[in-house]
C-alpha cells in the first residue's frame, strides 16, 4: 500500500516539475493529479500547495470552485447524464432518475458503496443532435430512454460480475 | 525565408486522389460508430483489390485508387455516421459498418447509388443524393462551416490547399496593424460569443496600449447548453481558428496566444493541439512567422467545468490559475488583461470568420448579413425539430425559415412530425429568452431580438413543442445559472436561489399570485445588481416566459394545474380502470417497477416510486394511462 502511495506521490512531483512549479498552472496541475488518483485527496492538496509555494487555501479554493475536481473518490464507471437544454427538453431527467433508482443512489450520494459507479449530470456535451445523451467513461450513448439507460447499466453489472 | 503556401497547395493537389470517401468523425458520429465504420470500409476496399490511402502523410507518394479520410462535424449529427463520396458528392446517412461491403461493391466499383442509405426529405419523402439536394443544407449559407465536413481537420496541407493561411500571410507581410483593425471594422464583424461587440474596435483598443507582452485569447469555453458550433469548428477546421488568432496577433502586436477550451470537448482539444503542432513545424507559428518579424505561439488550456469562465475576466483568472470569478471593468482586458497585460479575447466562431474576411474583403462579408449585423451566424438547432444540427445562415434570416424550412418543422418527443406543435423557441442559452409563434417572422440579428428581451447569444436555438411546460423550462435555466453563479455578487448568489425556490413552489402547487409578483421583482433586482453577464442575464428566461406565457404560470398558481401535464406534483399518471386490460406490458416496461398488477388484473401506479418518465403511457395500447 505504502509503495503504491509513494509511486503516486512521485507522479505528482513529476507533474509539478513538468509545469515548472508555476502557480499559474495550478488548474492543469490539479487536472493531471486527479488523473492519477481519480480525485484530489486532502493531503495531496496540501502537498501541492507546499510545492507551489502558495497557500493551501488557494489550492483548496480552486479545487472546490471547478466542478471537475472531486474531493471524494469517484467510481470506476463515471456515468454522466447530459442535462443540457436539448437533452432536457428531450426528457433527460427521467433517464437520470431511472439510473439513480437502479443503482439505489440519492441526491447527495451519487457514488455506489462498491465504488463501481458515480452518477453525475453535465450541462451539455455538444452532442445535442443525439439528445438525450449518456456518457459512461469515454463512451457516448445517444438517444437514450430510461429503459435503454438501465440496460446499459445492467450490461456493465453483468461484465463486472463475470470478472 | 517566406513560406511558399502556393507550392504546398499545388503539391497537395498533385498527390491527393480525386476519388475520395469522407467519413464524418465528429463527436456525435464517433458516438454512433464512425470509427468502426472507417475500419470496415478500409477492410472492404482492400478486399476488393482497390488501393486506398488512409493517411495523407504516408511516405509512399504514389497515387492510390482512392483516399479514405476523416472529416470534422457536418452539423447533421442526428443522421450520423455520415459518408460523403467524391467527386460525385454522394451523401449517405446513418451508415453502419455492415453497409461497407455494399458501398464498395455498388458505389465505389460500379458507380451506383444505394437508395436506402440516402437521406429522405421529411417534407416530401424524396431521396436526396447529395448535400445540395437536402433542404437542410441547400437553404443555409455555409461560409465559416464550409470546409468542416470536407477537409481533413488533421491535415494542415489540405487547409492550405483551400487557401488557408493566405490571409495570415497577407496580414503579416503586407499590412500594418492599423490597416487590419480598420478592415475588421469595415467588415462589420461583431463578436459571435454573445455580446456582439465590434471586433475591429476591440482590436484597436488593444493595439493602442503599448506593452512588451500582449495576448490573444480564443474563448472556446462554449458553456451554453445546447450550443455546439464552436466545438464543430474546432473539430472540423481548427486551422481557421489558428489563422484568425495569427491575424489578431499582428493586428494588436501580440506575442502569445491561449485557446481556453472546455474539457467536455476532448476531441476538439485533441484536434486543436494537433493543428498547433503542425502549424509550428511548418513555421506558421513560432518565431519570425512568414519572415516578417512576428513571433507568436499558442498554448491550449482546458477548462475545469465552470460556466462563468466564458465571461472574459473570469476566463483570464482561470488561465492565471485562480478561481474563475469575474472582476469589474474597467480596467478592460484591452488595457490590463491576462497577467496584467493588454489582451484581446475573441470567440471561436469570430476568429474563424477573420481569415475569410482577409481573403474575400470587408465588402463581401458586409453584404452577407443584415444592415447592423454583418456576415453569417451559426445556430445550433435542437430540441423538438425534425432536422437538428448546425445551421449557418446570414443575419436577418427569420426563425420561421430556420425552424420550419431548414429544420423541417416541429416534432413530438419521438421525433414524429407535429405540424401544429410549435410552442416556443429558446434563443441564446441561459441568458436568452423564449420566443413564441408571433416572433417567427422577425429577422434575427444582434439588435432586432433585443426588442423582445432576447439575445442572439452564442446561437443556441432550442425548439419546444406543446408538451413542454414553460415554467419547467424557466426553472431549468434558473437551476443552471444558480448552480453556475460564482457567488461573488449577493443578488446573483442569493437571488437566483430564491427565484429557483419560487419556481419550485409554483411547480409544486405551493404558490399563489403574490409569488409571481415577487418573482418578477426579484428578477429585475438580480439583473440590475450583478456584476457580470451571467447574473445580469440570468433572469431573462424567467422574465420572457412570464411575459409571453403568463397564462401558464397563472394556471399553476391559481388552478394548480400544469397545462402541459409535465409538473409531477400537479399531475401524476394514473391508470384508468375502465380501459386497463391487465396486459402487464406497462409494468414490465416501467424502469423503476412502480406499477403493480397481475395478468388480467387492473394495474396501479405507485405515485411514490413513479419518476414520470412516460414509458407506461407510450407502451399502453389501450390508452389506459392518463
Amino acid at each position: 500500500m505504502t509503495g503504491q502511495t509513494d509511486a503516486k506521490l512521485e507522479q505528482v512531483c513529476k507533474i509539478i516539475e513538468k509545469h515548472h512549479s508555476d502557480g499559474s498552472k495550478l488548474i492543469p496541475i490539479l487536472q493531471e493529479i486527479q488523473e492519477v488518483y481519480r480525485y484530489l485527496p486532502e493531503e495531496v492538496i496540501d502537498f501541492t500547495a507546499r510545492k507551489l509555494k502558495v497557500p493551501a487555501a488557494q489550492v483548496y479554493g480552486v479545487a472546490t470552485f471547478y466542478s471537475h475536481f472531486a474531493l471524494t473518490p469517484k467510481g470506476k464507471y463515471l456515468v454522466k447524464v447530459c442535462n443540457g437544454t436539448a437533452c432536457h427538453v428531450k426528457k433527460s431527467i427521467p433517464v437520470l432518475n431511472a439510473i439513480v433508482e437502479k443503482l439505489k443512489l440519492s441526491e447527495g450520494k451519487m457514488t455506489t458503496d462498491d465504488l463501481l459507479f458515480t452518477v453525475e449530470t453535465v450541462s451539455c456535451l455538444g452532442a445535442c443532435g443525439l439528445a438525450p445523451v449518456l456518457v459512461i467513461n469515454e463512451d457516448v450513448h445517444g438517444m437514450m430512454t430510461p429503459t435503454k439507460a438501465v440496460a446499459e447499466i445492467d450490461k456493465i453489472l453483468a461484465q463486472e460480475a463475470a470478472k | 525565408m517566406t513560406l511558399d503556401l502556393k507550392k504546398i497547395a499545388e503539391s497537395y493537389r498533385a498527390k491527393v486522389e480525386d476519388r475520395r470517401v469522407i467519413v464524418c468523425a465528429g463527436t456525435a458520429c464517433v458516438a454512433n460508430g464512425a470509427l468502426k465504420l472507417i475500419d470496415a470500409l478500409k477492410a472492404e476496399i482492400e478486399k476488393a483489390g482497390i488501393s486506398v490511402r488512409v493517411d495523407v502523410h504516408e511516405e509512399n507518394k504514389t497515387k492510390k485508387d482512392m483516399y479514405l479520410s476523416k472529416s470534422g462535424c457536418h452539423g447533421f449529427c442526428q443522421q450520423g455516421p455520415l459518408v460523403t463520396i467524391l467527386p460525385e458528392d454522394i451523401f449517405y446517412v446513418r451508415v453502419k459498418p455492415e453497409d461497407a461491403a455494399e458501398i464498395v461493391e455498388k458505389t465505389l466499383k460500379n458507380h451506383q447509388i444505394i437508395d436506402r442509405l440516402l437521406f429522405i426529405e421529411p417534407a416530401d419523402g424524396k431521396h436526396a443524393k447529395s448535400h445540395d439536394d437536402i433542404v437542410f443544407y441547400k437553404r443555409q449559407k455555409r461560409v465559416s462551416l464550409k470546409e468542416s465536413g470536407y477537409i481533413c481537420p488533421e491535415d494542415i496541407e489540405e487547409y492550405i490547399s483551400e487557401g488557408g493561411y493566405e490571409g495570415a500571410k497577407k496580414a503579416i507581410t503586407s499590412m500594418t496593424p492599423d490597416e487590419i483593425c480598420k478592415l475588421m471594422l469595415d467588415s462589420g464583424l461583431r463578436g459571435r460569443g454573445g455580446a456582439g461587440f465590434p471586433t475591429g474596435k476591440k482590436w484597436q483598443f488593444t493595439l493602442v496600449n503599448k506593452s512588451d507582452v500582449k495576448y490573444v485569447v480564443c474563448n472556446a469555453d462554449e458553456g451554453d447548453p445546447g450550443a455546439f458550433m464552436d466545438r464543430s469548428v474546432m473539430e472540423g477546421n481548427p486551422h481557421a481558428v489558428i489563422e484568425g488568432m495569427l491575424i489578431a496577433a499582428k493586428a494588436i502586436e501580440a506575442t502569445n496566444g491561449y485557446i481556453y477550451c472546455r474539457a467536455e470537448y476532448p476531441l476538439a482539444v485533441k484536434r486543436v493541439r494537433k493543428a498547433i503542432e503542425d502549424a509550428r513545424s511548418l513555421g506558421v507559428l513560432g518565431k519570425n512567422v512568414f519572415g516578417a518579424g512576428l513571433s507568436f505561439d499558442i498554448e491550449v488550456m482546458e477548462g475545469a467545468g465552470a460556466f462563468v469562465c466564458g465571461e472574459e475576466t473570469a476566463l483570464i483568472h482561470s488561465i492565471e490559475g485562480q478561481r474563475g470569478m469575474p472582476t469589474p471593468k474597467p480596467p478592460f482586458p484591452a488595457k490590463s488583461g491576462l497577467f496584467g497585460k493588454p489582451t484581446v479575447i475573441n470567440n471561436v466562431e469570430t476568429l474563424a470568420c477573420v481569415p475569410l474576411i482577409m481573403r474575400n474583403g470587408a465588402e463581401w462579408f458586409k453584404k452577407l448579413g443584415s444592415p447592423t449585423s454583418a456576415g453569417t451566424k451559426t445556430f445550433a438547432l435542437t430540441g423538438h425539430v425534425a432536422n437538428t444540427g448546425l445551421v449557418e445562415v446570414p443575419f436577418g434570416t427569420t426563425l420561421r425559415e430556420i425552424i420550419f424550412n431548414i429544420g423541417g418543422g416541429v416534432t413530438d418527443d419521438q421525433g414524429k412530425p407535429m405540424p401544429d406543435g410549435f410552442k416556443a423557441v429558446q434563443i441564446g442559452g441561459p441568458s436568452g429568452a423564449c420566443l413564441t409563434p408571433e416572433h417567427l417572422d422577425v429577422p434575427i440579428d444582434f439588435d432586432t431580438v433585443k426588442a423582445y428581451g432576447a439575445i442572439v447569444g452564442s446561437g443556441g436555438l432550442v425548439v419546444m413543442n406543446k408538451t413542454t411546460c414553460m415554467v419547467a423550462v424557466a426553472r431549468f435555466f434558473m437551476q443552471f445559472t444558480q448552480s453556475e453563479s460564482c457567488g461573488k455578487c449577493v443578488l446573483c448568489r442569493e437571488g437566483t436561489k430564491q427565484m429557483l425556490a419560487m419556481l419550485d413552489d409554483i411547480m409544486r402547487g405551493d404558490a399563489d399570485e403574490e409569488t409571481l409578483v415577487k418573482l418578477e421583482e426579484l428578477a429585475l433586482a438580480v439583473s440590475q445588481g450583478s456584476l457580470c453577464g451571467l447574473g445580469k442575464t440570468a433572469p431573462n428566461p424567467v422574465l420572457s416566459t412570464l411575459k409571453y406565457f403568463r397564462h401558464e404560470y397563472e394556471a399553476h398558481v391559481i388552478k394548480k394545474k400544469c397545462p402541459a401535464g409535465q409538473c409531477k406534483a400537479l399531475c401524476a399518471p394514473e391508470i384508468d380502470p375502465a380501459k386497463c386490460k391487465g396486459c402487464t406490458l406497462c409494468a414490465k416496461k416501467c424502469p423503476v417497477n412502480a406499477i403493480e398488477g397481475a395478468p388480467g388484473k387492473i394495474h396501479k401506479i405507485d405515485s411514490e416510486k413513479c419518476i414520470k418518465c412516460g414509458v407506461c403511457k407510450e407502451t399502453c395500447k389501450f390508452g389506459a394511462v392518463i
